[in-house]
C-alpha cells in the first residue's frame, strides 16, 4: 500500500492456553479512518495494547512512516506519536481542564511549572477541536462526552500521527456522537490516522473508510466500508454464513403468547423530586416492556425507583394487586424483583470470584448465612446455568474477569435467574457487548418472557428495543412523553415520540 | 457573585476553624493573641509540621504513613547518639537524612513492585524503625554538643519586641514553603495528585506511577527525618521511646488542613494552618489551666469527624454539579 502510515505484519500474541492475536496484518495511511471490528475476544484489544507497548510482543513487525518500532510502554508510544482514548474516560476528574491536557508534559522553566503556558496550550489544543472551554475548571465539572473530547485534545496535543479510538461512543448520546464525528473528520482532513474501534455498526458505516475485520485472533479480511454490505460485515464477524445472519436479524418477538392478565406491577404516578416526575407503569407477565430516551432521559432512574435503591417521594406500586414499598433492593429482591445494572464492572459483577460463587451470590444472600448451600448444591446450579444460558468459561471455577463482557453479563444473568425473579430488569444488558453474545442475550430475555417473566428492558440503541418489546414506554426530559403498544413500536416511531415537543400521553 | 472552585472549600472550611479558634482564645485570655504566644505555637508544633508536610504528599498520592513518630524517635536517638560518640552535627544530620529517606524509599519500592498496601508496610516501617532506635540505644541520650547549646540559640529571628523566632519555627515554615512549591510547581507534585486521584489513569496517561509512588515515600520519610531532628533542636535529647503516635497527629493535622484521604485533593499551607488549629487547641487547654490535657484529643476528634463528613458532602456535592452538567 502506497505511504502507509502505519504497518503491521504478522503480529502474534499468546497468552497462556489461549493465542490472541495470530500473525494479523494491519495497514493504515494518514487521512484515514479505519474501522476495527470483531466480537469481543477477537484480539482488538490486544492488538491495540500491543501496538501501545502495554503487551510485549511474541513475533511480528510495525512499522511507523517505515521505520521499525516496538514501545514498551503507552508513555514511548505516545513520543512516537500514537496515542489512544479509551472507552472510559481516562483522565485526572480532580485536575483542571487545562492542566489534564498537558499532564506529565508541562511547559516548565528550570524544573518550575509555567501554568500561564499551561492554560494557553490548553486552549490550543482544545481550539483544534473547534472547541472553547474555561480551562481552569475541574474537569468533573464537564459531562462524559466533552470529556471524551478532551482526552482526544490530550491525545492530540503531542505532535500525535496516530489516534486510538477504543470504544469512544458507548458512553454518548446520539448527538454527542455526532459532534464527535464531525472533529474527527476534521482531524481526518487534516491528515491524522484514526483507528476507530466500536461495537456500533451503523457508526462505523457513518465514520470509516475501511473496515479490518478480526475473528479468534486472526485477521479475516480489509474492506472498503462502501463496499461492504452489513450484513456481511456480521457474517465476518460472527463466522456464520450470510443467511444464517439474515435468520437471526429478523427474529421478531411473537404477539401472540402475550396474555392479557393482570399486570403483575402497577406503578401509580412514581415520582422522585430532581430524578424522575410522576410515571404510569404497567407490567404483565410474559410481558417485555421496553424504556426508551436518550441518555439522561430518566430511564436508570426508573429502574432505580422500582428497585428500591432510590426511594419515591410520591406515587404507588402494586405486586399483584397488594400495594408494595420497597425502601431498600432487598426488599425488592423479597417480592421477586432482580436488577441488572447498567454498569456491570462498577455495580454488578464481583471480578475476583468465580463463576460459580458469582452464580450463587444472590440465593445464597436471600437464603441467609446460616443456612448455606452445599458445595454440590453450588456447583449443580452453577453448572445448570453455564449450560443453559451458554456461558463460555473453561470452568465453574474460573474468575470471573478472566471472561469477556458477553459472558461476565451472562454469570449476572444467571446470578438473578437462580432465584427465580417475577420481574426482571435489565438495564443495558448488552452495553459493551459483541454481536454475538447480544443475540444469545436477547433470544434468552424472549425464552424467559414465555416462561411467564416479567422484564421490563432499558437500552439506548432502539431496534434492540424495537425487537424485544410488546410494549415501549418512551421517557423524556425525566417523564413519560408515550406509550407504544404492540404493532405501533418501530424505531421511527420511537424516535418521532422522543422528538415530538407537543406529544404528552400520560396514563396508559 | 464569585463562583468558588469546590476544590477550595476545605481549605476555606480550614482557614475559618482556625480564626474562630484563635478568636476564642483571644477573647477568653488576654495574653493569647500576642506575638509571643505565635512563635511559641511555631516553636512547639515544628516537628509535627515538618513531618506533617510529608505526611501530606503520601494523602495526596493516596496512600498513607505510619512509620512517622518512629522515624522522628529513631533520628533523634540517632543523632544523639552519634554526637555522643563525637561526629559533627552537620554529618550527623546528613547521614540522619540520607538513613531516613532511604527507608522510605524503600517502603515506597515495597508498596510499587509488590503491590502492597501502604498501611502494612509503612506499619512494618513503623514497627522495625522504633526497634532500631532501642538497637542504638535504650534510654533517652542527652545532648550537650556546642552546636545545640550555643549556635542554635542565636539562630533566630526577632519578629516582634519580646518575641523571637526560634530556628526550629524556621525550619517549620520553610519546609511548608518548600512542600507547597513540590507540590504545585514540579511535575513531581502534580503527578503526586493524579496518582492519588486515579491511579489507572494516570497509567495510561502515560505518567510515570512507579517512580512517582516510591519518590512521594522518599519524600515523606525525608521530611521526617527531618522532623525528627527538628525535634532534637526542640528537645535537646534523643530518646528511642518517645513520639508514639505522632503519626496520628500528623495525619489529623493532614486532613483537617483540608486534604482528602482518599488522595487527589489537598494543599499543602492547609496542613500548615490544620498543624496550628491542633496547637492552637492545645494553647488555649495550657491556658485555662483547669482542663486535663486530654481535651485536646476530644476536641480534635471531633474536629477530625467534622472534617471528614464536610469532605464526604464536598464530594457529593461535585457528583450532583457533573450530572447537571451532563444533562
Amino acid at each position: 500500500m502506497a505511504n502507509s502510515l502505519l504497518e503491521i505484519v504478522g503480529l502474534t500474541k499468546s497468552f497462556p492456553g489461549v493465542t490472541a492475536l495470530d500473525g494479523v496484518d494491519f495497514a493504515l495511511r494518514g487521512g484515514e479512518i479505519h474501522a476495527l471490528m470483531g466480537e469481543n475476544g477477537a484480539g482488538k484489544s490486544t492488538l491495540i495494547k500491543v501496538l501501545t507497548g502495554v503487551f510485549p510482543r511474541d513475533a511480528g513487525e510495525t512499522r511507523l512512516e517505515g521505520k521499525i518500532i516496538a514501545p514498551r510502554s503507552p508513555r514511548e508510544a505516545e513520543g512516537l506519536g500514537i496515542s489512544t482514548v479509551y472507552q472510559e474516560v481516562n483522565l485526572i476528574p480532580h485536575l483542571s481542564v487545562a492542566e489534564n491536557i498537558c499532564l506529565g508534559r508541562q511547559p516548565t522553566w528550570l524544573g518550575v511549572i509555567r501554568w500561564p503556558a499551561i492554560a494557553n496550550r490548553a486552549r490550543a489544543a482544545l481550539a483544534r477541536l473547534d472547541l472553547s472551554l474555561d480551562v481552569n475548571r475541574q474537569l468533573s465539572a464537564y459531562s462524559i462526552a466533552v470529556q471524551q473530547l478532551i482526552a482526544i485534545a490530550r491525545a492530540l496535543d503531542i505532535s500525535a500521527k496516530l489516534l486510538i479510538l477504543d470504544e469512544p461512543t458507548s458512553s454518548l448520546d446520539r448527538n454527542e456522537v455526532e459532534e464527535l464525528f464531525k472533529k474527527l473528520r476534521k482531524l481526518r482532513a487534516g491528515g491524522l490516522g484514526i483507528i476507530f474501534i466500536t461495537h456500533f455498526i451503523d457508526q462505523v458505516y457513518e465514520i470509516s473508510d475501511l473496515i479490518t475485520v478480526l475473528r479468534n485472533g486472526c485477521r479475516i479480511g480489509c474492506f472498503a466500508t462502501k463496499d461492504l454490505p452489513r450484513i456481511k460485515l456480521v457474517s465476518h464477524m460472527i463466522g456464520k454464513a450470510v443467511h444464517q445472519v439474515e435468520a437471526l436479524e429478523q427474529k421478531r418477538a411473537s404477539a401472540a403468547s402475550i396474555r392479557s392478565e393482570a399486570p403483575m406491577l402497577e406503578a401509580r404516578g412514581l415520582a422522585r423530586k430532581g430524578s424522575l416526575r410522576p410515571l404510569d407503569l404497567d407490567i404483565r407477565p410474559g410481558e417485555v416492556v421496553g424504556l426508551a430516551g436518550l441518555l439522561g432521559s430518566g430511564r436508570t432512574e426508573t429502574a432505580k425507583l422500582l428497585f428500591g435503591v432510590d426511594r419515591a417521594d410520591q406515587g404507588t406500586v402494586r405486586m399483584n394487586g397488594r400495594e408494595v414499598r420497597f425502601d431498600s433492593p432487598r426488599a425488592a429482591i423479597r417480592y421477586g424483583i432482580a436488577l441488572t445494572p447498567e454498569d456491570r464492572k462498577v455495580a454488578g459483577i464481583i471480578p475476583n470470584l468465580t463463576v460459580r460463587e458469582n452464580i450463587v451470590l444472590a440465593l445464597q444472600t436471600r437464603r441467609g448465612s446460616w443456612r448455606r448451600l452445599s458445595v454440590a448444591e453450588q456447583a449443580k446450579l452453577a453448572d445448570r446455568f453455564i449450560q443453559a444460558l451458554g456461558i463460555k468459561t473453561p470452568s465453574r471455577e474460573q474468575t470471573v474477569r478472566n471472561l469477556s463482557g458477553g459472558n461476565q453479563q451472562k454469570v449476572l444473568l444467571a446470578r438473578w435467574l437462580a432465584i427465580e425473579p417475577k420481574l426482571f430488569i435489565l438495564d443495558e444488558p448488552t452495553r459493551g457487548i459483541d454481536v454475538g453474545a447480544k443475540s444469545e442475550i436477547e433470544r434468552l430475555i424472549q425464552s424467559l418472557r414465555q416462561d411467564g417473566l416479567a422484564v421490563l428492558f432499558i437500552s439506548s440503541e432502539l431496534e434492540e428495543v424495537v425487537r424485544q418489546s410488546q410494549r415501549v414506554v418512551v421517557l423524556r426530559d425525566r417523564r413519560k412523553v408515550d406509550e407504544l403498544r404492540e404493532g405501533e413500536i418501530s424505531e421511527g416511531a420511537i424516535m418521532q415520540s422522543i422528538a415530538n415537543p407537543n406529544l404528552e400521553r400520560t396514563g396508559a | 457573585m464569585i463562583r468558588l472552585n469546590p476544590k477550595y472549600i476545605p481549605l476555606l472550611a480550614t482557614a475559618l476553624v482556625l480564626l474562630a479558634v484563635f478568636v476564642t482564645g483571644s477573647l477568653l485570655y488576654p495574653n493569647f493573641g500576642t506575638p509571643r504566644v505565635a512563635v511559641n505555637l511555631l516553636n512547639d508544633s515544628a516537628f509535627v509540621g515538618v513531618a506533617a508536610v510529608g505526611e501530606s504528599f503520601v494523602i495526596l498520592s493516596g496512600g498513607i504513613d505510619l512509620s512517622v513518630g518512629s522515624m522522628v524517635a529513631f533520628v533523634g536517638i540517632l543523632i544523639a547518639k552519634l554526637l555522643q560518640v563525637g561526629w559533627d552535627p552537620f554529618l550527623a544530620m546528613g547521614v540522619a537524612l540520607c538513613v531516613g529517606t532511604a527507608a522510605g524509599a524503600v517502603m515506597g519500592g515495597l508498596i510499587h513492585f509488590f503491590e502492597l498496601p501502604p498501611f502494612l508496610v509503612t506499619l512494618a516501617g513503623l514497627f522495625c524503625l522504633r526497634g532500631l532506635g532501642f538497637v542504638i540505644y535504650p534510654e533517652s541520650i542527652g545532648i550537650d554538643h556546642p552546636f545545640y547549646g550555643q549556635v542554635l540559640p542565636q539562630l533566630s529571628i526577632l519578629v516582634a519586641p519580646k518575641a523571637v523566632l526560634p530556628f526550629t519555627a524556621m525550619c517549620f515554615l520553610s519546609s511548608v514553603v518548600v512542600g507547597t512549591f513540590v507540590a504545585s510547581f514540579t511535575r513531581f507534585g502534580r503527578n503526586v495528585y493524579a496518582v492519588g486521584s486515579n491511579e489507572n489513569s494516570a497509567r495510561l496517561m502515560g505518567l510515570p506511577v512507579g517512580r512517582t509512588k516510591i519518590t512521594t515515600y522518599a519524600l515523606a520519610s525525608f521530611f521526617s527525618a527531618l522532623g525528627g531532628i527538628v525535634a532534637t533542636f526542640y528537645m535537646q535529647s534523643g530518646n528511642p521511646a518517645s513520639f508514639v503516635g505522632l503519626e496520628l497527629d500528623a495525619i489529623a493535622a493532614v486532613v483537617i488542613g483540608g486534604t482528602l484521604l482518599t488522595g487527589g485533593v489537598g494543599f499543602i499551607p492547609g496542613t500548615l494552618m490544620g498543624v496550628l488549629i491542633l496547637g492552637l487547641i492545645q494553647q488555649i487547654i495550657i491556658f485555662n489551666g483547669t482542663l486535663n490535657s486530654w481535651w485536646t484529643r476530644i476536641v480534635i476528634g471531633a474536629l477530625l469527624l467534622v472534617f471528614i463528613v464536610l469532605q464526604k458532602l464536598i464530594s457529593r456535592g461535585g457528583d450532583r454539579e457533573t450530572l447537571v452538567a451532563a444533562k
